[in-house]
Formats: C-alpha cells, structure tokens, sequence
C-alpha cells in the first residue's frame, strides 16, 4: 500500500488558491515587511492579487496571507471597523483596513493599481503590520479614562440631561485604533506626547457632567508633553475611522485650561 | 517650542525601541491640508529668522562704521537680493496671515470645523497682495535689467 503524503502548506495558509471570481481585476499590494529574526531594515514587497471593487483592502491582505504567503503579520479582528486592530498606513494615511474599499484606490481607466500598505507610524514595529501598541496604551491609561466620583453610590441612576451628554458625544465614539495618534507628526518625533487619542479620552470624561475627576485630568494634560503639544495639523481628524472631530476636542481641553471653564 | 521639525516628516521620528524597528524609509505621509500649513508655517518661521538675523547685524553695522555700512546696502542693490526681498514679504505675509488662523483655530470655537475654509481665504488675500506687490517690487530691476529705459 502506497500512501502519498501531500505537500504540507506553509503555516497560516491555506493552500491551493481558490477561483477567480468574475468581474476581478489584479492589484499590487506593496506591502512594507519587517521580519525581526532576519532583517535589520523594514523592506518593501509586493503581491499580484485578484480583487473585486467591493473587496475590502483586508480582503487582499487575507488572500496574500492565505494563499500566497503565510507568513505575513498583521492584526485584525472583527473585521467590521468596530474593534479597531487593523489601523494600517493604506496609500500614505491612516486607514482600517476593513473599512477602506477598493473600488476608492482604483487607478484611473486602463491603468494598473498597485496599494501601499505600511505600519502606523511613531510605535515600534514587532513584524510586518504589527506594532507595539503598549505606548499607546500607556498614554491612554495615564488621562485615568473612568468615572471619577466623591461621596456615597447614589441608589439609583445618575441622571443626566441629553444637552449634558451632548458636550462629550462625539468622543465616546472611540475605538483606540491608534489612527489619529500615529498620524499626528509631533508623535512621530516626541513619543512622551500623550497622543491624540489619549486627549480624546480625557475630553469624554472631563465634559461628562457626573464626573468629578475633570480637574484632576486637566492638571495631567496641563504639560509640556500634554495638550499644548499639538500643532492642529488635523491628520488625526482625518485619520480618525469614527469620524471623531479630535482636534477640535484637543482645542476644547486647551479652551477649559486657559478659562479654566469646563 | 515643540522640538518637531519639517524634516522629520519623512523618515519614521520613533527612536529605536527595544525588539522593534524604527520603520524608517517609509512613504511620506500624506496628510491633511492642515499639515501642509503647518510645514510651511514653520519653513517660513525660519527663513524670517535668517532674514532678521542677517537685519539685525547689518544695521548694527551703522553704529560700527557708517561707510561700512553704506558698502553692505550697496551690495544688496542687485537682482538676485531683490527676489530673495519679494520671497522675504511672501514668506512673512503666509507666516502673519497664517498665524491668525491659527489663533482662530485655538481660541474661536468653531475655528477647527472652519480650517480649511480659513486656508483658502487666507490664500487668496495672500495671491491678492503678492501679484500686484511683486510687481511693483520688481518692476524696476526688470526694467534695469532688460533696458527699458
């Protein structure tokens, strides 16, 4: 009895490429690769992919990863633009790759579309697309982004007025994607910059009516290395995937410093 | 003033990390307009500190000696000095009127909503000024120059 034993494919593939569905054109994706155990210099490499122009830029990155090679890095998770793990540099910005479409980076007619995809900007790459978030989340922790109260638990619910909770709504849309902060060319430079994405989580607290801890924030962001670091590029306002208008929240926190008005 | 520069916009700014790269060499990120003003803002902020530096110093000169004086202004009567003044009154005009903007975006409330519109208003007060200004600081050494007396 004779047994073949098939090729194993590579980890994370899955082997033989699926069918190319109609209506798909092909797409370079340019991808900058870091791998840690061999290279000591982030390069450039591309994949021919079949895309659709309702693929998502995840889509390519899946198929280069399943089908062409496995040993591509990168983080995602649900895939839907809620979790916020696939920020990625797509074509020069901050995008999530799961919410940015082909059809959108199509070149012109006849001409051929190649993608560019890079690691945010300004944290430490581990490998590929994936970087070391802990700086991010280190700033993130340090504007204490909970309910800050004095005195007894009320019995029941802290009431609060919809004009109240208007003030700080647009910064409860935060997924801590990094976007904004990786977009912002002060952090590029100066990582102890508490970020963008840090400020906005302050903001979400210190407008909040039933929070008492607004002072105390303001005297962590009230530095050098706090609000008065930004230099309203607004590419972290561009950046954003949630549509948070984040400089005009930095500038709300600088406003509530200088009048000390909250 | 923040340490960050318009030279450090292309190269990833991140100091080596332990276990990372600093993924340097990267594309130039392409940013918001408000990143573009900002680098010229800061482009312009310079080059008026040259030129005042350079002022500072050649007026000085007046108190050292008035004939040394006089032989530096006069080395400054020549075309090329007179493009680098229109480039000098571009670059000070963008700074000042740039400058407002920001204010605006900082302390009026809906500043950062209205930035780009402020760009652009800037820009045509900035053409409107510097077409006719050129002109007329031009006028005369092209005229020196191509014999149109």
């Amino acid at each position: 009895m004779t047994a073949t034993v098939e090729k194993a494919p590579t980890a994370g593939s899955r082997g033989s490429q699926p069918p190319v569905p109609e209506g798909a054109t092909t797409i370079t994706v340019k991808i900058r690769r870091f791998n840690p155990e061999t290279d000591t210099e982030p390069c450039w490499e591309s994949f021919d992919v079949p895309a659709l122009p309702t693929d998502r830029v995840l889509n390519l990155l899946h198929y280069v990863k399943w089908y062409l090679d496995g040993t591509l890095t990168f983080r995602r998770s649900c895939a839907h633009g809620i979790c916020g793990s696939d920020a990625m540099r797509i074509n020069g910005v901050n995008r999530l790759a799961c919410k940015v479409l082909v059809k959108d980076l199509l070149a012109g007619a006849g001409k051929h579309t190649t993608i560019t995809v890079e690691p945010i900007k300004g944290l430490p790459v581990h490998k590929d697309l994936l970087v070391d978030m802990e700086p991010f989340f280190e700033a993130y922790r340090a504007v204490k982004p909970f309910l800050i109260t004095s005195g007894n638990e009320p019995t029941r619910e802290r009431i609060q007025s919809a004009a109240d909770r208007e003030r700080f709504d647009d910064t409860t849309k935060c997924i801590l994607c990094a976007a904004c902060t990786t977009s912002c060319p002060v952090f590029w430079s100066e990582q102890r910059y508490f970020g963008p994405a840090a400020i906005v989580n302050a903001h979400r607290f210190i407008f909040d009516s039933r929070d008492e801890g607004a002072e105390e924030r303001l005297d962590i962001l009230n530095d050098v290395d706090g609000v008065w670091r930004c230099r309203t590029t607004f590419n972290c306002t561009d950046a954003c995937p949630r549509g948070i208008q984040v400089t005009k929240a930095i500038q709300e926190v600088k406003r509530a410093l200088l009048f000390r008005r909250v | 003033m923040a340490s960050t520069t318009a030279s450090e916009l292309g190269t990833g700014g991140a100091p080596a990390r332990e276990g990372g790269s600093r993924g340097g060499g990267g594309t130039l990120y392409r940013g918001d307009l408000g990143m573009w003003t900002w680098v010229a803002h800061r482009i312009t902020g310079v080059l008026t500190f040259f030129f005042l530096l350079v002022h500072v110093l050649d007026t000085a000169l007046v108190r050292v000696s008035p004939n040394a004086y006089d032989k530096t202004i006069e080395l400054y009567k020549n075309p090329l000095v007179n493009l680098m003044e229109v480039g000098l009154v571009g670059a000070v005009l963008y700074h000042a009127l740039n400058g407002i903007r920001v204010m605006l975006v900082d302390f009026w409330s809906k500043g950062p909503k209205v930035q780009r519109a402020m760009f652009w208003v800037i820009a045509g007060i900035w053409l409107l000024v510097m077409v006719p200004g050129a002109y007329f600081m031009l006028a005369r050494t092209i005229s020196e120059l191509f014999g149109g007396h």
